[in-house]
């Protein structure tokens, strides 16, 4: 993973900028010191780090605009950051790079239920923004994993998904409008409370754009009532065509769960021996999850047994009660700690058509004994988005590398069966260099054309998303 | 010019001088673009379809109702519900599924499942220079690299020609039921459709319109049964329930706006806030459909009444006049805003010949 050479007329004019900076924000929001920096050399991604050339924590709207004005007119590239728990990288900084840190704009604005909306400061967390409204009965849909850290800011940014979109959909769903301020500190506001945009709906292209379009200091959220109740079942089959066939069957029949998780026998396996949740030892495991009150849940479940019952599985576990249920839940959840817990893993996300399921978990157990590394896969199976977790170890020179090279085949399996390459993470500098794979130069033009509008000078995140080559004469400015 | 495959509309674009106006079916067309006509229903047929996957691939030109002919065949069907707005609007034509995403055409379940942008997965689209753009795929999640499916939704073609788009579809459930709630004024038969949208009981429709409100559950029987309940408990007025093809019918006549069809008047589309609702009616004194709990209003005035439509709409929403004379047809956009709007149309049609006086 390459990063373009930082601009070492900007190091020089550190002191300058750092003062400028100082000059339009409080004493404590701008910090320089290299210890200090330390925090923000990387996010979740760690494998690669770079502590930036200082990194401001502004509180309101107004000074985000005026940092960015002042980046804007120093050339300084601005790195946006939420929490720092993107697994693509998306808030590693460069060392000629001022980090935007949102973390301290973590207010509630407004809540308003009867139109069914919250706008809030953008550094609030996705699970204090369900917190602001439980107590009225409402949630905020989007889900991801990180939800007790991440922020609103970057689940905009990245379009976060969660174990429950199949339902509810991802950020792009839910979000009614934001400010935003570009790079030249114009602050803009797009969408709003009422969820329907006057003209071109460029709050769709801001979601996702990954912080190279604007910073988003505010947003409006859209809120739902929160259903009566919700319980799992687990299947395990003895095949992964067979789980398959079962999650297309239930799908088919119209029943929406709001979540149907799907477990391989090397995840299975480890998250025994880590959690021991009691799963079937067996080939493949699902959870489905459905929603409402007692009546609508034993009606769905009724359905979804007869559906399973139908391919033989090896177990059908409902639950009887709410600890019975957390069992259910408690393996799919240690998951990830299970896997780390035998070695490093690099954690992917591609996303493929849910019928080439079986195929894609052939070749990638194919693929695990050619690279001699392993590989267990959880999987959201009612949207096919997949997360691979490759096993590596990090202090074995070469491993990190061969671990990379493994998860880019895997990635192009996704887009060669008609998937693509990031369902929920995002890009950010881990798949920019795979972006060729699932786009024609053209396709990449008419993206990169979108920033030109919002930062002609691509000055924000710039060295993300895009292969270095294709953006190279833009961010030469 | 009607081009009969992606190539030969690329060439066309590509190859003209002059302005294009660019329609699907031209059954939905705003405001009054000029140039020589660009019609997509050439493009048409079903590329791909996977009901196990909630997938479908199409098109651009086909037509919706072969859209939807298809997708009855395996029980499922566009969740957003497309609007016809043929009647409402005095058109003749066939409407096409890129018409129905360019001008994201969305019916009365977009309170539940959202809008036509919000289920589609991918499209392909020639922009203003002739050059072929896909962008978004066949997959439900998906998040590599900048959204420009729902930058073109909505877009009115100012920023390409659609010639494919892909949809997340869904299973027709078993089951549906209406509440029809009479006796009530509009202030407080607006409160009962938020009141219901409130509930945890997943409504998938919230209209009022002719003095009835009109609140909509679907889904397997026995959990329409019990949600039908458990809201006649809550609401308020008069309550009695319509099922199966009469609730169909009641929800076909607010999609397509069927209140207001053949009358004398401006018609206005207003999107605002649903607590606005009762009081932006009142104010205008029009004959009013109200769709999504209030956050969309269909309202019929009496011609050239833009300024006042204007002031009451203002900091709380904004209108769009669908047929009549009143106009500016668009509501304006603050000017930093409406710079970037410019500033993406010149990119993508650098020689603005797309739909020119649309957005």
């Amino acid at each position: 993973m390459d990063m373009p050479a930082p601009d070492q007329g900007v190091i020089a004019r550190k002191a300058r900028i750092v003062a400028r900076l100082r000059a339009v924000l409080p004493p404590d929001s701008v910090i320089d010191a290299l210890a200090e920096l330390r925090v923000y050399e990387c996010d979740a991604l760690t494998a690669y780090r770079c502590p930036p050339l200082a990194a401001v924590l502004p509180r309101t709207t107004e000074e985000v605009s005026r940092v960015l004005r002042v980046c804007w007119e120093e050339g300084v590239p601005v790195v946006p950051r939420g929490s720092g728990t993107s697994l693509a990288g998306g808030a590693m900084p460069t060392a000629d790079s001022v980090i935007l840190g949102v973390a301290r704009m973590n207010a509630v604005i407004q809540t308003d239920y009867d139109n069914r909306f919250i706008r809030v400061q953008s550094g609030r967390t996705n699970l204090s923004v369900s917190g602001a409204v439980e107590a009225e009965g409402f949630f905020y849909a989007p889900d991801p994993s990180s939800q007790l850290a991440c922020a609103i800011a970057g689940n905009i940014a990245m379009n976060s998904g969660g174990a429950h979109c199949l339902k509810y959909g991802v950020t792009t769903n839910n979000l009614l409008g934001v400010t935003l301020v570009k790079m030249d500190g114009t602050v803009v506001t797009l969408g709003g409370p009422w969820g329907e945009p006057a003209g071109l709906d460029l709050l769709g292209v801001v979601c996702g754009s990954e912080g190279q379009l604007g910073v988003v200091t505010e947003a409006w959220l859209r809120i739902l009532p929160k259903p009566e109740g919700a319980r799992p079942v687990l299947v395990g089959f003895n095949s992964n065509e067979v789980a398959g066939a079962c999650v297309s069957d239930i799908i088919k029949a119209g029943i929406l769960p709001v979540a149907i998780e799907f477990m391989d026998r090397p995840c299975i396996r480890a998250t025994e021996a880590f959690a021991k949740a009691g799963y079937p030892d067996c080939e493949a495991l699902l959870i489905i999850e459905v929603e409402g009150s007692e009546a609508e849940i034993a009606e769905q479940l009724g359905r979804i047994r007869q559906i399973a019952l139908a391919h033989d599985p090896v177990e059908f576990r409902e639950a009887a009660d709410e600890d019975q249920a957390k069992r259910i839940w408690l393996g799919r959840k240690s998951a990830f700690g299970a896997m780390g817990q035998i070695n490093d893993y690099m954690c992917l996300d591609g996303t493929i058509p849910v019928s080439s399921l079986p195929h894609v978990l052939r070749r990638i157990g194919e693929m695990s004994r050619e690279f001699g590394l392993d590989v267990g896969n959880v999987f959201h199976a009612g949207d096919g988005n997949m997360h691979p977790l490759i096993l590596f170890n990090a202090n074995t020179p070469g491993d990190l590398e061969r671990c990379e090279a493994f998860g880019a085949e895997i990635l192009k399996l996704c887009v060669e069966v008609g998937g693509c390459l990031t369902g929920e993470h995002g890009v950010g500098i881990e798949k920019r260099d795979l972006m060729s794979v699932q786009f024609a130069p053209a396709d990449m033009e008419a993206q990169m054309r979108v920033k030109d509008v919002f930062d002609p000078k691509w000055l924000l995140n710039p060295a993300k998303v895009f292969p270095l080559a294709s953006s190279a004469t833009r961010r030469a400015g | 010019m009607r081009p009969s495959s992606e190539a030969e509309l690329a060439e066309a674009v590509a190859g003209t001088l002059g302005p294009l106006l660019v329609r699907g079916g031209g059954t939905r067309t705003l405001g009054h673009p000029v140039g020589e006509v660009l019609e997509t229903g050439g493009l048409s047929g079903v590329e791909l379809y996977e009901p196990g996957a909630l997938t479908l691939v199409v098109r651009a030109g086909t037509p919706v109702a072969e859209v939807e002919r298809v997708l009855a065949g395996e029980r499922q069907r566009l969740a957003f519900e497309v609007p016809d707005l043929r009647g409402l609007l005095g058109r003749v034509g066939v409407s096409t599924i890129g018409g129905v995403l360019a001008a994201n055409a969305s019916g009365p379940r977009r309170v539940q499942v959202g809008a036509a942008r919000d289920a589609a997965l991918g499209v392909r689209f020639v922009d203003g220079t002739g050059t072929v753009v896909k962008n978004g795929g066949r997959v439900m999640k998906n998040v590599t690299g900048y959204d420009l499916v729902k930058l073109l939704a909505g877009s009115l073609g100012v920023l390409g020609v659609l010639s494919e788009v892909s949809f997340k579809v869904q299973a027709v459930p078993e089951a549906e039921a209406t509440l029809v709630i009479e006796g009530l004024g509009d202030e407080a038969g607006l409160a009962a459709l938020r009141l219901a949208l409130g509930s945890p009981f997943d409504v998938s429709g919230a209209a009022r319109h002719s003095g009835r409100s009109l609140v909509r559950v679907e889904g397997m029987a026995g959990s329409v049964a019990y949600r039908v309940r458990e809201l006649t408990a809550r609401l308020g007025g008069e309550v009695s329930v319509v099922e199966a093809e009469g609730s169909a019918a009641l929800w076909r006549a607010v999609r397509d706006v069927s209140p207001l069809q053949g009358k004398p008047g401006d018609v206005w589309r207003i999107a605002t806030l649903p607590t606005a609702a009762a009081e932006i009616v009142a104010q205008l004194e029009g004959e009013a459909v109200w769709d999504w709990g209030g956050g969309l209003i269909w309202l019929l005035l009496q011609p050239a009444r833009g300024a006042q439509v204007a002031a009451a709409v203002a900091g709380r929403g904004h209108a769009t006049l669908v047929c009549g004379q009143g106009g500016p047809v668009f509501p304006p956009e603050a000017p930093e805003v409406a710079a970037l709007v410019a500033g993406v149309k010149a990119k993508f049609d650098p020689r603005g010949i797309l739909n020119r006086g649309m957005i």
